[in-house]
C-alpha cells in the first residue's frame, strides 16, 4: 500500500506543486487525473523516489520513505516499486527476456527465468521473448514494460500514461491486464494520466 | 545477466563501430609486436653468431660486407687473402685462435664454406648422423640444408661457382656428404662445411680447364705462382677471410689498427659493424613504431568517439537502469568494460596478426637468405604492450563515461 500527505515539490520558487493526499491499499487501484502541466509526472516521480519532496510524507507499506538517502531510495525503489513509463523504453541491445531479467539483476535479486516466462505467457508475448524489443509492436512493447514492472513482485506499481499511445481496444486490455496482475501479486496500482477513457474504469480517483 | 553480457551485447549491437575500433587497435598492436619480434630475433641471431669472434680479417673493402659475408653468410665476400699472411697472423702471440674461411661456391643456393674442424667446434656443432670430414671433397651439411635439399650421408653432388643456382658447375670433382649436423640455431644450419683443401682442389681444376696460353692474365698468374713456389705449397693458397679470437681484446684492437694501416688486409670488428647496421635499421624501426603508436591512439579516439556518441543516444537507457536500481558506479563500470573488451580483443587479434606476419616474412626471408625466425615466442615487451592497450582502452572509455555521474534521472525519464 501507498499513501501521501501534504506533498509539495518546487523546481524553482515560482514553479511549485501541491499534491492532494491519497491512500491506496494492496490490490486496490487509484487513478490520478490531470491535464498537461499539472505535475502528473512530478507526482509520480515523487512516489517513485526519483525526486525528493520539498515537504510532506510518503509511506509505502507503512514505511516513511520521503527522507531516504539516494542510495537507500534506489534500493527501496528497485525492490518495492515497479514503474511503467509513458513510452516503453528498453535496453536496446538486449532481448525481451534479458530486459526482464535485467530488472532482477539490477535489483539484486535472483534472475527468475520461470517468472519471466510465466509473465510473458499471461501478458501474451511469450513467443517474442528471444526477439529484440524493437521488433515488437507498440502494444507488445507496452506489455513487456508491464511485465518488467511486475517481475520483482513490488508492493506498488506506478504507471505514467500507460495507455496514451494505445487505441481504445488495447487501452482497456492493458488496464485489465494490470488489474489482474496486481491481484495476483497483491500490489497497489497507481495510474497517472490525462486519458479520459480511464475515468469510468477506476472507482477511486484524484484530480490534480 | 551481468555487466559483461550487457556490454558485449552493446558492442555487438554496433558491429561496424566496434569492428573499426578493434581493427585499429589490432593494427597498431600488430605493427609494434611485429617490430619487436623481428628486431629481437634478428638481434638474437646476429649476436649468437658473433659470439666468440673478436675480429674478422679479409681483403680490403667494406668492413660491414666482410662481417656480413664471413659471419652471417649473407653478402658477397670481399676478395681473397693469402694463406701466408693469415698464418703469420695466427702465429702472433696476441691471437688465441683463428678459423680460416673460404667461400665462393654453392650448391642449390646454399653456400659451401671451406674451413676446418675449429669452425664446427666454434658453434658447438653435434652430428645428427655421420662424422666430421677427414679429407678433401668430403662435406658436412647443416641441419636446414640437409632438410631442405634432402641430403643424406653418402650423397654426392658437384658445386656451382658463385651463389646463384645458375652458376657454373664444377663438374669434374664431386663432394661426398659424410655428416649431417644437428640444428644449432646459428648460421651453421644454412651452410655446408668442407675442408679448405676441397675448395682449392675444385678451383685448381678450374685453372687447368682454362688451358695454357688461352689467357694472358692466367699465364702471368701461373708465372707468379712459380716464383712463389719456394714459400711452400700451403702459402701459395688463398682463403677468403680469417675469424680471430684474441687473448686480450684491448691489445687486439691495437693489432687490428696496425693491420689496417700497414698491410693489404683489412680488419673488421663484428660488434662495431653490427651496431652500425642496427643503428641504420633503427631509424626505420623507430619511424614504424611511431606510426603504430599513432594508430593505437586513433583506435583509442575511435573508442572515445563511439562511446561518447552512444552515451548521448543511450542517456535514456542509462536513466532507466538507474531507476531500476543500478548504481552510477555500476553503469560506469559497464561502459569501461566496453572499452576494455575492445582493447583485449584488439590485442589478441594484433598478436595473432603479428605472428602471421612474422611467419610469412620468415618464409620469404628464408627463401632469400636462408634465415629463419622462431615464430611463436611471446615477448616480455608484449606484456607491456598489453597493459598499454588496456590503459588506452580504459582512458578512452573513462572520459565519456564520466557523464554517467551527471545524468538527472527524473529529468531524463520525463523528457522523452
Amino acid at each position: 500500500m501507498i499513501s501521501t500527505q501534504n506533498l509539495t515539490f518546487a523546481y524553482t520558487p515560482d514553479k511549485r506543486f501541491d499534491f492532494p493526499n491519497f491512500s491506496c491499499a494492496d490490490r486496490e487501484t487509484m487513478l490520478i487525473l490531470g491535464k498537461s502541466g499539472k505535475g502528473k509526472t512530478t507526482f509520480l516521480h515523487l512516489m517513485a523516489l526519483l525526486l525528493k519532496p520539498t515537504s510532506g510524507n510518503i509511506q509505502i507499506n507503512d514505511q516513511e520513505i520521503s527522507r531516504l538517502s539516494v542510495s537507500k531510495a534506489a534500493d527501496f525503489r528497485a525492490k518495492n516499486v515497479g514503474i511503467i513509463y509513458q513510452k516503453p523504453h528498453f535496453v536496446h541491445s538486449l532481448s525481451v527476456l534479458d530486459n526482464l531479467l535485467l530488472a532482477n539483476y539490477l535489483a539484486g535479486k535472483n534472475q527468475a527465468k520461470q517468472t519471466a516466462q510465466h509473465l510473458a505467457e499471461s501478458l501474451g508475448f511469450a513467443e517474442h521473448l528471444s526477439k529484440k524489443t524493437t521488433q515488437l509492436s507498440q502494444g507488445e512493447q507496452q506489455r513487456v514494460s508491464i511485465a518488467r514492472a511486475l517481475i520483482n513482485k513490488p508492493s506498488v506499481i506506478l504507471a505514467d500514461e500507460p495507455t496514451s499511445s494505445l487505441d481504445d481496444g488495447n487501452c482497456l486490455k492493458v488496464i485489465d491486464l494490470l488489474r489482474k496482475q496486481i491481484q495476483e501479486i497483491g500490489a497497489s496500482l497507481v495510474v497517472v494520466t490525462h486519458d479520459q477513457r480511464l475515468k469510468d474504469v477506476f472507482e477511486k480517483r484524484v484530480e490534480l | 545477466m551481468n555487466l559483461l553480457k550487457i556490454s558485449t551485447n552493446n558492442l555487438k549491437d554496433k558491429p561496424l563501430t566496434t569492428s573499426l575500433s578493434i581493427l585499429l587497435m589490432s593494427l597498431g598492436i600488430a605493427i609494434i609486436s611485429l617490430l619487436l619480434l623481428a628486431s629481437k630475433q634478428i638481434e638474437e641471431k646476429f649476436t649468437r653468431n658473433v659470439a666468440g669472434i673478436d675480429m674478422v680479417v679479409g681483403a680490403k673493402g667494406s668492413p660491414l660486407q666482410l662481417i656480413l659475408s664471413s659471419i652471417y653468410q649473407i653478402d658477397s665476400p670481399t676478395g681473397n687473402i693469402s694463406m701466408e699472411e693469415a698464418n703469420r697472423l695466427t702465429r702472433s702471440p696476441l691471437v688465441k685462435s683463428t678459423i680460416p674461411l673460404s667461400m665462393g661456391d654453392s650448391y642449390q643456393g646454399y653456400r659451401i664454406v671451406g674451413s676446418n674442424e675449429k669452425y664446427l667446434a666454434h658453434f658447438q656443432a653435434e652430428f645428427e648422423t655421420g662424422k666430421v670430414f677427414s679429407e678433401a671433397m668430403e662435406i658436412v651439411v647443416g641441419a636446414k640444408v640437409a632438410k631442405n635439399l634432402g641430403l643424406k650421408v653418402g650423397n654426392n653432388f658437384s658445386s656451382q661457382h658463385g651463389f646463384d643456382k645458375e652458376g657454373n658447375a664444377h663438374k669434374e670433382k664431386e663432394f661426398k656428404v659424410v655428416g649431417i649436423l644437428k640444428t644449432t640455431n646459428s648460421v651453421l644450419d644454412q651452410v655446408m662445411i668442407t675442408p679448405l683443401e676441397s675448395v682449392w682442389a675444385v678451383h685448381d681444376n678450374l685453372h687447368e680447364e682454362t688451358g695454357n696460353g688461352a689467357n694472358v692474365l692466367k699465364l702471368l698468374e701461373e708465372k707468379q705462382s712459380l716464383t712463389n713456389e719456394h714459400h711452400g705449397e700451403e702459402d701459395s693458397k688463398e682463403i677468403t677471410s680469417l675469424l680471430v679470437k684474441f687473448r686480450n681484446p684491448v691489445m687486439g684492437m691495437m693489432m687490428a689498427r696496425s693491420i689496417n694501416q700497414n698491410s693489404t688486409l683489412q680488419t673488421a670488428t663484428p660488434a662495431i659493424e653490427i651496431n652500425r647496421l642496427f643503428a641504420l635499421l633503427g631509424v626505420g624501426v623507430d619511424a614504424l613504431k611511431w606510426i603504430a603508436l599513432v594508430i593505437i591512439i586513433v583506435s583509442g579516439l575511435s573508442v572515445f568517439v563511439s562511446l561518447y556518441n552512444s552515451l548521448k543516444e543511450r542517456k535514456y537507457e542509462m536513466a532507466l537502469m538507474l531507476s531500476m536500481g543500478a548504481s552510477r558506479t555500476k553503469l560506469f563500470l559497464l561502459l569501461l568494460l566496453e572499452g576494455l573488451i575492445i582493447s583485449v580483443v584488439g590485442f589478441l587479434f594484433g598478436i595473432t596478426l603479428s605472428r602471421f606476419g612474422l611467419w610469412s616474412m620468415s618464409e620469404n626471408v628464408e627463401q632469400n637468405f636462408h634465415y629463419d625466425f622462431n615464430v611463436l615466442s611471446l615477448l616480455n615487451e608484449e606484456f607491456y604492450l598489453f597493459f598499454g592497450a588496456l590503459l588506452i582502452g580504459l582512458l578512452a572509455a573513462a572520459i565519456p563515461s564520466l557523464g554517467i555521474y551527471n545524468i538527472n534521472i527524473s529529468k531524463t525519464l520525463a523528457d522523452e
